[in-house]
């Protein structure tokens, strides 16, 4: 085949690739389709690789050595790494992986930003549009990769979850501003022949503005709580998106083009569409300082509230087992007890008796949108019993028994009555409609809002405190001796 | 501008409007997992780390072209396994019930 016909087949392929991520990220709509879409996806992914290394090889010159060895290397170790990280993970801890992902592909597109401009430097290649978009890429890939790797650290508990601020703070932000904006300014300049400026010092230009960015990055994730990091995460994918359409366009690569816009623009969306589960704007969410984070590790026991009423295994194994109808509500205390397999254990031993279980699952429940259910269904609780807010709220008022396993916020009552609460207006689950309540949770510990919750002083409450895991085993034990 | 950059605006401004279409009324059930595959799509900019890597013609640009690469394949191998994962959890067992959330 003539070079040419090779390069028409190779765009092909990565036209092919790039339908087939739209394509595959339409499909992951829907819980039916959505497996296939992500392998859609894969594959489309596999074709544009291979696609560019056959570029590669079959050009005229094909690649030095030491490019093959670096791109051979490279992918064993970045792929290796990445499938390890993938493999081995636990489903609690996935959220920060993710944001993981999303740090080092921002980073790479900056890399491929900053090396492209590097060779171009001095050149006539320098030209207005290509510093714009090296610029671009630099900053966006920049901010990503740092802001990331802190929204990763929060989740991990490597960085403290709650808003971190500090003086001068805001003074710093519109410095780091003014340095990446200027030095933006005068590269445009220089590469418009405006301002003459040797490679040198063009390099320091850039130089700053990476390092600018990078501490911006930083800077914008430390003052957000860790409720809310699901939120940002979301919204530095989108970025990451950006910056490899930037990239492409540095390089002018049309997949890098395509994808990046794809997923830049869907997941501004899917940003949009987390806050809203949470009832925050994502304005909001910037600024700051909601949510401590630091879930249950506070004071022990019922502390200064004195009014909750406490009570043992036994007492709620007896309510559970003759009870009609109980709504099992999890949260992040039950993923972080690795408690879902107890869950599903006790839900089937009640079922065994005639009690119908239903699981009420919260928009945000867990660390994610969507996290609990991938939970419930690790431990193969069946699908249909697990329930959205909407559709399991009117049912409470007629449930015997709303068995609360370590989650807080998304049942406080607060949400829907008191004004001056934080959360006020955030869409809860009505627990405290249901005729009995049982709150398994650790301690009296706040949570991520770091409000107090109400329902915990309603009468009609039993607090029953212990590790979900623990509790749970307690309870099947109970149960079994009804 | 030359026409290569404009065609590749039209490209992008399409592909732009495209992602705000391709993603609706999606359950929220699905975020976590979508945002993860989303993720992985990003990782595209492997190929761009390749081409750079390719070009590499002295040690930084071999260092830079290098860690590009690496990150590059992370995003991408490690992202698609991880989502795999998530959505694995949705196979059920023959069940006929199938919810609602289209």
């Amino acid at each position: 085949m003539t070079p040419e016909a090779i390069n028409t087949l190779v765009f092909f392929a990565w036209l092919a690739g790039a339908a087939a991520f739209v394509l595959g990220l339409h499909q992951m709509n829907s819980p039916a389709t959505a497996r296939n879409g992500n392998r859609l996806s894969a594959a489309g992914m596999a074709v544009a690789v291979i696609a560019t290394l056959v570029y590669l090889l079959a050009r005229p010159g094909g690649v030095s050595s030491i490019g093959l060895v670096i791109i051979g290397v490279g992918i064993v170790i970045g792929g290796g790494a990445g499938l390890y990280l993938a493999r081995t993970v636990k489903m609690t801890a996935m959220p920060q992986l993710v944001s993981l992902f999303n740090a080092v592909g921002g980073g790479a597109a900056a890399l491929v930003a900053i090396d492209d401009f590097l060779r171009v430097v001095g050149t006539e290649e320098e030209t207005i549009s290509t510093t714009i978009f090296v610029v671009l890429g630099v900053v966006i890939g920049c901010v990503t990769f740092t802001g990331s790797l802190v929204a990763s650290g929060k989740l991990q508990g490597l960085v403290p979850g709650r808003p971190i601020s500090f003086a001068g703070s805001q003074l710093l932000t519109i410095s780091l501003a003014i340095v990446a904006i200027g030095g933006t300014v005068l590269l445009v300049a220089g590469a418009a022949g405006m301002v003459a400026m040797s490679s040198a010092v063009t390099i320091l230009v850039l130089a700053a503005i990476i390092v600018a960015a990078l501490v911006f990055g930083i800077t914008m994730v430390l003052p957000i709580g860790g409720a809310d990091m699901p939120v940002v995460i979301s919204l530095l994918n989108s970025f990451t998106g950006t910056a490899a359409a930037m990239a492409g366009f540095v390089i002018n690569n049309p997949v890098l083009i395509i994808a990046g816009a794809l997923v830049g623009a869907s997941g501004a969306i899917l940003t949009k569409l987390m806050a809203d589960a949470m009832n925050r704007s994502i304005g909001n969410i910037l600024v700051g300082g909601f949510g401590t984070g630091d879930s249950g590790s506070s004071t022990a026991g019922a502390g200064g509230d004195a009014s909750v009423r406490e009570v043992s295994p036994d007492d709620v194994a007896i309510q559970l087992a003759y009870a009609q109808h109980v709504i099992v509500v999890p949260g992040y205390g039950l993923a972080v007890a690795q408690a879902q397999h107890a869950v599903r254990e006790l839900a089937e031993l009640l079922e065994s008796r005639g009690v119908d279980v239903k699981y009420a699952i919260h928009p945000v429940a867990g660390r994610m949108p969507g996290h609990m259910n991938v939970l419930l269904a690790e431990a193969n609780v069946p699908y249909p019993q697990l329930k959205e807010m909407e559709e399991i709220n009117p049912e409470f008022s007629r449930a015997d028994v709303a068995l609360v396993i370590g989650a807080n916020d998304v049942t406080n009552p607060a949400a829907r009555s008191d004004p001056g609460s934080p959360i006020y207006g955030m869409p809860i689950l009505d627990v405290d409609q249901a005729k009995s309540v049982v709150v398994l949770k650790r301690s009296m510990g706040k949570g991520y809002a770091g409000i107090d919750n109400p329902l915990y002083a309603d009468p009609k409450t039993g607090m029953l405190f212990a590790d979900a895991r623990e509790g749970l085993e307690q309870l099947v034990a109970a149960v079994k001796q009804v | 501008m030359d026409q290569q950059l404009l065609n590749a605006l039209a490209i992008f401004l399409l592909a732009i409007l495209v992602g705000f279409e391709v993603i609706s009324k999606v359950p929220a059930t699905l975020h976590t997992p979508l945002m993860s595959g989303a993720n992985s799509i990003h990782g595209i900019v492997l190929v761009g780390a390749m081409l750079i890597a390719a070009a590499a013609d002295d040690p930084l640009s071999y260092v830079l072209a290098f860690v590009a690469v690496a990150f590059g394949a992370a995003n991408v191998v490690g992202g698609y396994v991880v989502t795999d994962r998530m959505l694995q959890m949705f196979r059920r067992r023959e069940t006929p019930a199938k919810p609602k959330a289209e």
